[in-house]
């Protein structure tokens, strides 16, 4: 048995939220009907007509203008909801019967079809439901035959209930602001055990937390913590929480935590005997966080070369362990780089240099090759172009040195 | 430099349970390749070749698709170089210190206790000797503890050898020669340096041996 609601005023969200009031099985067929499987009702309200009796009350009582229907099957009850005014209780086996007033434009056919119809003067139910079947089948098709299905009575189709968007989240209220750490994470430690319950309760993993701290200055506080796969370790979270917060404190005494956590399906990992060896990605979360608390925010990554010929162009990205084509091992002579540059003073004499001098560097040039000149980035703002020596010096190590706009400067040593 | 053409997944055992191959001939042939589980020590003055062994252990490591982690005390690598090196960027976790061997030591010990990695590079080379003097024995025994058992290589580049008996492997590296383009502007030159020899000491375990190999553009 199944129970349909049209609304002729008021919003989908109050409907809705009515026919949940009577069933969790609901079925929002158009933004102004909802359906619901109303099995079971009677035990509560009584007769069929109790039931479509108690609907209607309670839609007067939120504020809705609304007619009810009630019928064996989904479709029949929709239609009648949606043709008859007021409480609508359709008897099984006369659907037809009652249904056969409606206009056909309650079924939603096709614009051409409509006009078809029209042409052959159908124009209610019962005109529809007249014709014979394999007549209509033959000019109309299978969508003539679910519209001939419909105008009977006898549609089938199930309820297809709505799904609750599942929502992960905690929530403490604070009986006094918590201006340390440790007793913050007393209760952050509470609350991901509770959203980690609820997410293995329904077969789930997060890939991101996100902390909102509402703060005694009023104010509100969020951190979001993102996962490269999914996880479920309340100690691996609760450490990277910990960490992050230490990094970044918020700016006041807190007075409420909520935490959320965002649903993924599990990681399914197979293990193998010849896997090349690679941090578990849980574990590598955690260090990557103790390393940036250690050494700083941008100076832990993997490092990517730019699409530029500048010397020393590259930008750190935030994890290792992207796949990418192997490439061929080949024999160089490397460089240390020396950072931040530094500037040096060099002698020159009959266009070599002779002695080079900069924090650290200092010596007599014993060898020397250059200028091997280069330029770039001459069609943008911001060019560049400069003149290399290689050196040798006195102290035994070996410098690459450039002139760039008639300064020097010692940009590493070759190792 | 002399890359051995070794089989992806190649592991040897010579001395140790088991080693990985630094990718240089000469001495994969010395030394038999970096101990696993194990503290390596590599040291020599400037321009001595420890970085072109360095960054050929990695370009090994990264090429059979170990993550490696490279710890830079000095802030001195140069991703450019290891990408001609071989070295595969995308597996290599970069942590800089900005000078501070001490969060090096720290970094180190978090990699390694962390597990996963094929190779962990901690570079003091850029780091003053004296700086590099003050880390207690203690934190090299923590070190070697923390790597034993694991498939991991513990790599440590140096000035001077600091490790003592923590280090199974020492190899003491100084530059024999330089080769320079006989002229600037000559054709067939592709840089100014054109490469360098390097000789290698085995001066652990005993007895000592020697190996040289030579370090080009």
């Amino acid at each position: 048995m199944f129970a349909a609601i049209h609304a002729t005023s008021g919003d989908s969200e109050r409907l809705l939220r009515l026919a949940q009031e009577f069933s969790p099985l609901v079925e929002q067929t158009a933004a102004d009907t909802v359906a619901l499987d109303a099995d079971g009702l009677e035990r509560i309200h009584g007769m069929p007509q109790q039931i479509a009796a108690a609907l209607a009350r309670r839609a007067v009582e939120r504020g809705l203008e609304a007619s009810v229907a009630i019928a064996a099957n989904l479709d029949t009850a929709v239609d009648a909801a949606r043709g008859f005014a007021g409480v609508s209780v359709i008897p099984y086996g006369d659907e037809a019967k009652y249904l056969g007033s409606l206009p056909l434009t309650l079924l939603g056919p096709t614009p051409e079809m409509q006009e078809t119809l029209e042409r052959w003067g159908i124009r209610r139910f019962r005109d529809l439901a007249a014709l014979p079947e394999l007549g209509l089948a033959e000019r109309l098709g299978p969508e003539g035959l679910r519209l001939h299905k419909l105008a009977r009575g006898a549609g089938d189709r199930p309820l297809v209930p709505m799904r609750e968007p599942l929502h992960f989240e905690e929530e403490a209220e604070l009986e006094y602001p918590v201006e340390l750490l440790e007793p913050l994470l007393f209760v952050l430690a509470r609350l991901l055990n509770g959203l980690r319950a609820r997410l293995v309760s329904h077969g789930l993993a997060t890939n991101a937390l996100r902390l909102r701290l509402k703060l005694e200055n009023r104010s509100e506080y969020t951190r979001t913590l993102r996962f490269p796969v999914p996880m479920l370790d309340t100690k691996a979270f609760l450490k990277l929480l910990d960490l992050d917060l230490g990094a970044h404190p918020p700016p006041a005494p807190i007075v409420k935590v909520c935490l959320e956590a965002e649903p993924a399906k599990p990681r399914a990992a197979q293990t193998g005997l010849f896997i090349p060896l690679a941090p578990e990605p849980e574990k590598l979360e955690l260090t990557l966080a103790r390393l940036r608390g250690l050494v700083g925010e941008g100076n832990v990554g993997s490092p990517e070369l730019l699409d530029t010929h500048r010397p020393g162009a590259f930008q750190m990205l935030a994890r290792p362990l992207a796949a990418s084509p192997c490439r061929r091992v080949t024999a160089s002579l490397l460089m240390r780089a020396i950072r931040p540059l530094r500037a040096a003073r060099v002698q020159m004499a009959s266009g070599q240099p002779v002695h080079v001098q900069a924090e650290g560097v200092r010596g007599h040039v014993t060898a020397a090759a250059g200028p091997w000149r280069t330029s770039g980035d001459w069609w943008t703002a911001d060019p560049w172009a400069r003149d290399e020596w290689d050196v040798a010096l006195s102290d035994g190590a070996l410098y690459r040195i450039y002139s760039e706009q008639g300064r020097w400067f010692v940009e590493g040593s070759y190792d | 430099m002399a890359a051995v053409a070794l089989g992806r997944d190649f592991v040897f055992k010579v001395g140790f349970a088991e080693v990985c191959p630094t990718g240089l001939a000469e001495v994969d042939a010395l030394a038999g390749g970096l101990p696993q589980g194990c503290l390596t020590e590599v040291y020599g003055p400037a321009s001595s070749g420890r970085t072109s062994l360095m960054l050929a252990a990695l370009a090994q490591s990264t090429g059979r698709e170990n993550v490696c982690a490279l710890v830079d005390a000095s802030d001195a690598f140069d991703p450019a170089s290891a990408a001609a090196a071989g070295v595969r960027l995308e597996r290599l976790l970069w942590v800089r210190c900005g000078g501070n061997a001490e969060h090096a030591l720290k970094a180190a010990d978090l990699l390694v206790e962390g597990g996963g990695f094929g190779l962990v590079v901690m570079d003091l080379a850029g780091t003053p000797a004296v700086t590099a003097r003050r880390i207690s024995m203690t934190s090299w025994f923590r070190l070697r503890r923390a790597v034993e058992h694991t498939p991991t290589v513990l790599l440590v580049v140096e000035q001077q050898p600091h490790a003592k008996t923590c280090a199974s492997l020492t190899l003491e590296m100084r530059r024999e020669r330089a080769a320079w383009s006989s002229a600037p502007d000559a054709p067939s030159c592709s840089r100014l340096l054109r490469g360098i020899r390097v000789h290698v000491d085995r001066r652990k375990p005993v007895p000592a041996a020697a190996a040289s190999f030579e370090s080009r553009w």
